[in-house]
């Protein structure tokens, strides 16, 4: 079930767009800020506010890959892998990174903390390279930076 | 030396009274009072502006293309979604002076009687969403925005629309299937959103750079755009230079400037101990450029006659440390997750070339790939498939084979990367998706 | 305008692209995404070819067949060596993911990606690495899923969501990872799922049905074929192997069903192989199916000869078997076997159709209506591929519009979805309850049939037909009336659309009016009517008394010999009635096929041919005659119900079947005796029809095994059967070329061994077949003189105190007789079979919903779980009719009810 909040941000995206369709990717971004991540269930909640299917949220939801269709940490890694990183030193970062949280792209540290995840270019090539932690963006890394940059999250 | 696009950018941005102050929103005032639209697009086109999302297509003629006579809504999209390895010139503007953009977004929606404008901006820009936001509330509130602005009758709503991911956004009509709230997948062109775009509306799309320029043509006029520059190709351009330079950055600079000064005195020429062997002049989808090219003028004519593009004019720079095998592959790595899946040669080819250049990197290349990887590079040339997407990401890899073909032979030969040691599997594609479907 | 391919000039179709334009030439050239009735949208890359500027271009640009208009003097090559490595190339990538299991899929051998490959010369791999691996869904009774197959050219998407409106099926994931199935597993809802078997090139989804009893394409025996699931009778191809039917394939006809079929049409053929199926003759209590069939035979002629026999005829059964058992008992006796109401539906829609001057429309031209007004039907329910045509219809307006705002062609499918939107053109649809096609409508009416029947008869009289008005309407009603009336007549091509699916035959009535009326405005509107059966029209044209005078006739003990044709009569009045058959004649000899109630009780049994065993023709409810023909010969002493009829009538010595054979010789008499089916003669080839001297073989030429497939029973190869009804041959000998279009047993071309090959059949992409399609209209309108209005407008809906009234619903699983016989669709009919109420009438009843409730009428009782549905009107139920369990069959009726104990 949707809450009254998540359903009153989507009436109002609603109100903004010519067919109620159209607000479909505001509405799987509104219930991901809620929750997180997007659960069947909440794919079923959307289609129906939108008069759309499951199918067709879901349709929309797994293309884009900012869309969580799995549960995620309580913060989101998105490290830079695309080329300006590459040359400057990802491959240190992500062997740092990896080593410091136990885990891979994709996964999930095992207490609920942290996801990481790839990311194609961050635009901050001239300060390559870079990782977003939630909206923060961290840049000129080096691997010895990083176990600081996670101990400001809990 | 004049600096129109980035002389007034800040760190937090100029609020509107600020912005204003300095002259702000004047091309606005002219343009929707004293101008005719069709005056507002012949100006541009006379200005001979081209496109800075890639293409550089004229913009005035672009806009020319919208039929004027049509009843019903238009739109003004600004192309914010800068996803294009390698490039960052339009965060710069969007996080530094985001009401430069809004005006021009305005002279620009006026220009086509547009009737709603949005900012597609793309997701990691955090600090550009808080920006833009905010400019929005101010130019609403000062009536450059909303119902009859400036008590001219001419009405425009604006929105910010953040996008969920996917390089393919950044495509114009990607970009209009996404703003409808679909997959983002291309659409066939003609018809051309011009005439058929959002909600099958006539709709223009502009790069932020692009729009970002408006108003100071309109304020300035066409003669003094063209003499910003070195080249036929007028005003000045936002150049960036990334990877191992001494000094990485983005400096607004006259259209025309040669590579050798963007390299050498910009960005201060390579690190200590570093040699220079190539460069992607215009962001990951363009053909590399080596020293022999180091005395091009880079505008949008003197790059296509070196053989490559000058894309976003925001360079990525080959050291010699670096392998290009491994550089190109990272690059194919991402075309391929970012291909949208619609068309064949590139769903299909970019894996593939992505594989084989995976191989070569880690030793276990063939001879024949090279040919294969030669193909691959014909095969997905422009009109053989659907989008851009595919032969943009066959342009680094043509030249790198043209120009690293020793290195990629070297690999093959000695059943190893010549730079460094194997690394691991980088995972083929990660995403959260639901996990029954794959 | 001229194009030239190769260098060679030819004429082609203005506003056509180039890929249509070759592949009218008869020529090859490969393709995946694009579909003649879904267009274009370039996604698949595989129909390049090559385009010059002019004759001294030597470069050429590499274009999408599928995505450039033809213009006048282009140049372009298929067979430029760039291009056909492209091609080539393109079928690499598909193979890359594509598994190496031929051998096992059911696509083998009639697939599309196989033809593909095939023709682009692909027989290398040069792809090296792992393929990436998906999970199947399970998709329910009617289709298998096999996404590893998948290349992932839209086309079952573009079908099932875009052209058909199904809204669970859908494309997942981006890149290389894109899916294409339902968010999780479970039955795909759309009645058109079935096609996507066809409409996918590989082997993705295919059909379930087929595959508990799998035989490669080339494997089986084939014949043409008409549905036999509703009025439209839409074209099938049905194909044998070993005394089985495998498979309904869609058959392709310009006019009528297209490239589709619904998925009651598809998957409800299980009735031929039935465990209930009458394979031996019976008489009882004598025999237990064992007599000697000349024994029985002579049994019944000395009946016939002796007493008086009656007839009771079928609208499942043939002109032919009808007409054959007409003769045999005389005119005066012959009676048509169907309810009171369907009888009353028949008759008036054959009056209507014949006699007013408004034209019914092909199921073709259905789909070109750019307005629709829908009287009192649940179309997906009642004349499923109607439906279809209606979501097509729909979209006419606003496409004209788009593509006069922008300049675009029809087949550019993404680009005039996008310039149409959600826009629909009018559709005005009133019904009882909720129907599918309601998303479309501009205005949907609910309320009881009578009622909207008025609101009907106030359209016709906005239209300025010459009858009272309606009174007692609300303002509301009368504007939305003129409003409906104004939408008819901006329409160019408008389309009313009644039948029988309210049980109310004021729908038709009103129906009529409001065409006739449009007519005498000097519109050419379309009136389409619906009817319950396969052959409810062609049965009324041959004409008979009604099912309740054959009883009265009984009881007075008028006849003492009753033979009942391809009827379950306990499906066609209430029991009580029917036992009175059985009860006053002497003897009921029931040709049939099935062991129904009826065959349980009759005294002699006849086992029939099913549609797959026998030839004959239907009308449907175009008034088109279309002829069917049998696809093998069965086992036991089953033949066609006509057949028995003869050789009774030999025996019997009835002299108007003498000399009479076969099914020649039957249309002959039906066309001399018959004016108005005169046309029958020119239907089809005759018997003797041959080419070159030959048959139209029924197996393909790669038909395999037939010396050994019946090796195990016996070592010596029969003698093929022979066919003295029709220029099929049973065998695999026979002129391999094109056959006239009545006798296309299978779509195969050189090369295209998929449907996709009914391409080589056309006129023009998509258009008829060569030679025209089958099939021949018995009805033209009737355009001397005014329209003859209905002009006894319905009185309102008044509940009855203390009853309720009971309205048929219907539903396209279950509703008819025959598909229940297929295991996937009879599983789930138990849920469809209900009796909806208000809840308002629920309380005061005094029912809990989901109740078993003991409906009373005059004769019987029968219990159902009360529904609530709040559709329903005050005073008004609804039954889904025609369910096992259905206890009422002549609807509407007046009932009471009480809650069971
Ligand atoms: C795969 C792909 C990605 C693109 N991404 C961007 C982008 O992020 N920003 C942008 O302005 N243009 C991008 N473009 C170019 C746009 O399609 C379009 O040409 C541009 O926004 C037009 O703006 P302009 O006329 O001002 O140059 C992309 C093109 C392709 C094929
Ligand atoms: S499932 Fe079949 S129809 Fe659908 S995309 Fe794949 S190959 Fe095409
Ligand atoms: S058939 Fe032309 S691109 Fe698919």
């Amino acid at each position: 079930m949707l809450s009254m909040t998540e359903k009153e941000k989507i009436e109002d995206e609603i109100k903004q767009v010519p067919i109620k369709k159209a607000a479909c990717i505001e509405a799987l971004k509104i219930v991901q800020e809620h929750r997180r991540w997007v659960s069947d269930e909440s794919i079923r909640d959307v289609a129906d506010i939108l008069d759309m299917s499951p199918e067709e949220v879901d349709s929309v939801a797994t293309f884009y890959n900012l869309i969580f269709r799995q549960p995620v940490g309580r913060h989101i890694i998105l490290l830079c892998d695309s080329i300006s990183c590459y040359v400057m030193g990802l491959k240190g970062i992500h062997a740092e990174l990896t080593g410091l949280l136990g885990i891979q792209y994709g996964q999930t540290t095992a207490d609920g903390r942290f996801t990481l995840l790839p990311n194609p270019c961050l635009g901050t090539c001239d300060h390559a390279p870079a990782l977003m932690v939630d909206n923060d963006l961290y840049r000129d890394l080096h691997p010895a930076a990083l176990a600081d940059i996670l101990e400001k999250y809990t | 030396m004049e600096r129109p696009l980035t002389q007034h950018i800040t760190f937090p941005p100029l609020e509107i009274r600020q912005y204003e102050a300095i002259g702000g929103y004047q091309a606005v005032r002219k343009a929707v009072r004293h101008m005719q639209p069709k005056d507002v697009t012949a100006l541009v086109k006379e200005s001979n502006m081209k496109g800075r999302g890639g293409a550089g297509f004229s913009t005035g003629m672009k806009w020319s293309f919208v039929p004027m006579d049509v009843p019903g809504p238009k739109y003004l999209v600004a192309n914010a979604d800068e996803m294009e390895p390698g490039t960052f010139k339009d965060r710069w503007l969007l996080e530094g002076n985001p009401h430069q953009l809004l005006e021009g977004m305005i002279v620009a929606a006026y220009a086509i009687q547009a009737t709603e404008a949005f900012v597609f901006l793309r997701w990691a820009y955090k600090d550009a969403a808080v920006a833009i936001r905010k400019a929005i509330a101010e130019a609403y509130d000062a009536g450059y925005l909303g119902k009859d602005i400036l008590g001219t009758g001419y009405s425009l709503e604006m929105h910010l629309h953040t996008g969920v991911g996917r390089y393919m956004c950044g495509e114009e009509t990607a970009l209009l299937n996404s703003l409808e709230g679909k997959r983002a997948t291309p659409r066939a062109k003609p018809p051309f959103p011009q005439v058929s775009g959002l909600f099958g509306k006539p709709t223009i799309v502009n790069n932020v750079e692009t729009l970002s320029f408006i108003p100071h043509i309109i304020n300035k006029g066409a003669e003094w755009f063209k003499s910003l520059s070195r080249t036929a190709d007028g005003g000045t351009k936002i150049y960036g230079v990334s990877g191992r330079v001494r000094k990485p950055g983005a400096w607004e600079l006259p259209m025309g400037v040669t590579m050798r000064e963007l390299i050498e005195e910009y960005a201060g020429g390579m690190k200590e101990g570093y040699g220079f062997r190539g460069v992607l002049p215009g962001g990951a989808s363009t053909d590399f450029l080596i020293d022999k090219h180091m005395d091009i003028q880079l505008d949008f004519a003197g790059v296509a006659a070196a053989g490559s593009r000058l894309g976003t004019g925001t360079m990525v720079v080959l050291d010699d440390q670096t392998c290009p095998v491994g550089f190109v592959h990272n690059l194919e790595h991402f075309f391929a997750q970012e291909s949208c899946g619609f068309c064949t040669p590139c769903r299909e080819g970019l894996p593939w070339t992505e594989k084989l250049l995976w191989a070569i990197e880690q030793g276990r290349g063939r001879e024949e790939d090279l040919e294969l990887l030669l193909r691959h590079t014909e095969w997905l040339g422009p009109g053989n498939t659907f989008c851009a997407l595919a032969p943009g990401a066959m342009e680094p890899l043509q030249s790198a084979l043209k120009y690293f073909r020793d290195d990629f032979e070297r690999h093959i030969r000695e059943h190893r990367c010549p730079y460094h040691d194997p690394e691991p599997a980088i995972p083929a594609s990660v995403h959260l998706h639901h996990t029954h479907h794959l | 305008m001229t194009i030239y391919i190769d260098n060679k000039p030819y004429e082609v179709k203005p506003g056509s692209n180039l890929l249509e334009a070759v592949l009218q030439q008869g020529m090859n050239l490969p393709y995946f995404c694009w579909h003649p009735a879904l267009g274009s949208v370039g996604a698949c890359r595989q129909c390049a070819v090559k385009v010059f500027k002019d004759e001294d271009d030597k470069t050429g640009r590499l274009v999408m067949g599928c995505m450039e208009p033809v213009k006048d003097n282009l140049r372009l090559s298929v067979e430029d060596p760039g291009a056909k490595a492209f091609r080539e190339q393109v079928i690499g990538w598909l193979m890359t993911n594509h598994p190496h299991d031929c051998a096992v899929c059911d696509e083998g051998g009639s697939c599309h990606l196989q033809d593909m490959t095939v023709m682009t010369g692909h027989t290398c791999r040069h792809y090296r690495f792992s393929k990436r691996t998906y999970e199947n869904q399970d998709l329910g009774p009617f289709l298998n899923h096999e996404m590893n197959r998948c290349i992932q050219c839209y086309r079952c998407v573009r079908f099932y969501k875009d052209y058909a409106g199904g809204k669970d099926l859908n494309v997942f994931a981006a890149h290389n990872h894109v899916y294409f199935g339902r968010c999780e597993n479970g039955t795909l809802e759309s009645e058109f799922s079935g096609n996507l078997a066809e409409v996918c090139p590989t082997g993705v989804f295919t059909d379930k049905t087929l595959k508990s009893h799998y035989t490669r394409k080339w494997d089986m025996t084939w014949a043409p074929s008409v549905c036999q699931g509703c009025s439209l009778g839409c074209n099938t191809s049905a194909g044998e192997r070993y005394g089985s039917l495998r498979q309904i394939a869609n058959r392709y006809n310009g006019e009528v069903n297209g490239y589709f079929l619904c998925d009651r049409g598809r998957y409800g053929y299980e009735f031929v192989n039935s465990d209930q199926r009458i394979l031996q003759p019976a008489i009882r209590p004598h025999s237990n199916g064992t007599v000697n069939k000349a024994h029985i035979v002579d049994q019944v002629a000395q009946r016939v000869k002796n007493g008086r026999t009656i007839g009771i005829g079928s609208p499942r059964a043939s002109l032919e078997s009808n007409f054959a058992l007409k003769l045999l008992v005389g005119e005066d006796n012959f009676f048509l076997g169907v309810s009171g109401s369907d009888q009353d539906h028949a008759s008036l829609a054959l009056k209507i159709l014949r006699e007013g001057p408004a034209r019914t429309p092909s199921l073709q031209e259905a789909g070109e209506a750019d307005a629709v007004l829908i009287l009192g039907e649940d179309l997906t329910n009642t004349a499923p591929m109607l439906a279809l045509a209606v979501r097509q219809a729909v979209r006419r307006k606003p496409e004209a519009d788009a593509m006069g705002q922008i300049h675009l062609s029809d087949w550019q499918d993404a680009a005039v979805r996008e310039a149409v939107q959600d826009k629909h053109g009018p559709l005005f649809i009133f019904h009882t309850v909720p129907t599918k096609l309601d998303e479309l409508a501009e205005d949907v009416r609910r309320g009881a049939p009578e009622h909207l029947a008025r609101l009907g008869f106030a359209v016709a009289k906005a239209l300025g037909a010459d009858i009272d008005p309606v009174t007692h309407l609300s303002a509301e009603e009368n504007a939305l009336a003129e409003k409906i009336a104004a939408s008819l007549m901006a329409a160019e091509r408008p389309l009313i659309i009644g039948g029988y699916g309210s049980g109310c035959d004021h729908m038709m009535k009103a129906a009529a009016n409001v065409a006739w009326a449009l007519q005498q405005k000097g519109h050419n509107p379309m009136l389409s009517l619906t009817l319950p059966e396969v052959n409810s029209l062609g049965l009324e044209m041959l004409g008979g008394h009604r099912l309740d005078t054959a009883i009265d006739v009984l009881r007075q003990g008028e006849a003492d010999t009753v033979i009942v044709l391809e009827n379950d009569l306990y499906r066609r009045a209430d029991a009580h009635l029917i036992d009175e058959i059985f009860l006053h004649a002497q003897d009921v000899i029931l040709i049939d096929h099935l062991y129904n109630r009826t065959a349980e009780k009759a005294t002699v049994l006849l086992p029939a041919g099913t549609f797959a065993e026998a030839d004959g023709t239907v009308v449907n409810n175009e008034g088109r005659a279309q002829r069917f023909y049998q696809v093998f010969v069965p086992k036991g002493d089953v033949q066609e119900s006509w057949r028995w009829c003869l050789q009774i009538a030999e025996k019997a010595q009835v002299r108007s079947l003498n000399g009479m054979h076969n099914l020649d010789d039957i249309d002959w008499a039906i066309t001399t005796a018959m004016p108005s089916l005169a046309q029958l003669q020119h239907l089809a080839p005759h018997a003797d029809f041959r080419i070159n001297g030959q048959r139209i073989p029924r197996e393909p030429h790669r038909y395999s095994g037939r010396t050994a497939m019946l090796a195990n029973e016996n070592v010596s190869e029969l003698k093929p059967a022979e066919d003295v009804d029709t220029p099929l041959s049973f065998t695999m000998e026979g002129y391999r070329g094109e056959p006239p279009s009545p006798l296309i047993p299978f779509f195969w071309s050189p090369g295209w061994n998929s449907v996709q090959s009914v391409n080589k059949y056309q006129q023009e992409i998509g258009g008829h077949l060569h030679g025209g399609d089958p099939g021949i209209r018995l009805l033209e309108p009737h355009l001397n003189g005014g329209p003859k209005y209905f002009h006894e407008v319905p009185d309102t809906f008044v509940p009855v105190p203390g009853h309720v009234h009971i309205m048929p619903l219907y539903h396209i699983f279950g509703s008819e007789e025959l598909s229940m016989y297929t295991h996937g669709i009879a599983k789930n009919a138990a849920d469809y079979c209900c009796l909806y109420l208000n809840p308002d009438d629920i309380a005061r009843w005094n029912i809990t919903p989901g109740d078993w409730v003991t409906v009373e009428m005059d004769h019987h009782t029968c219990r159902l779980v009360a529904t609530p549905n709040h559709w329903m009107p005050h005073g008004l139920a609804g039954v889904t009719a025609g369910m096992p369990h259905s206890p009422v069959v002549d609807l509407p009726v007046l009932a009471k009810m009480r809650v069971s104990d």
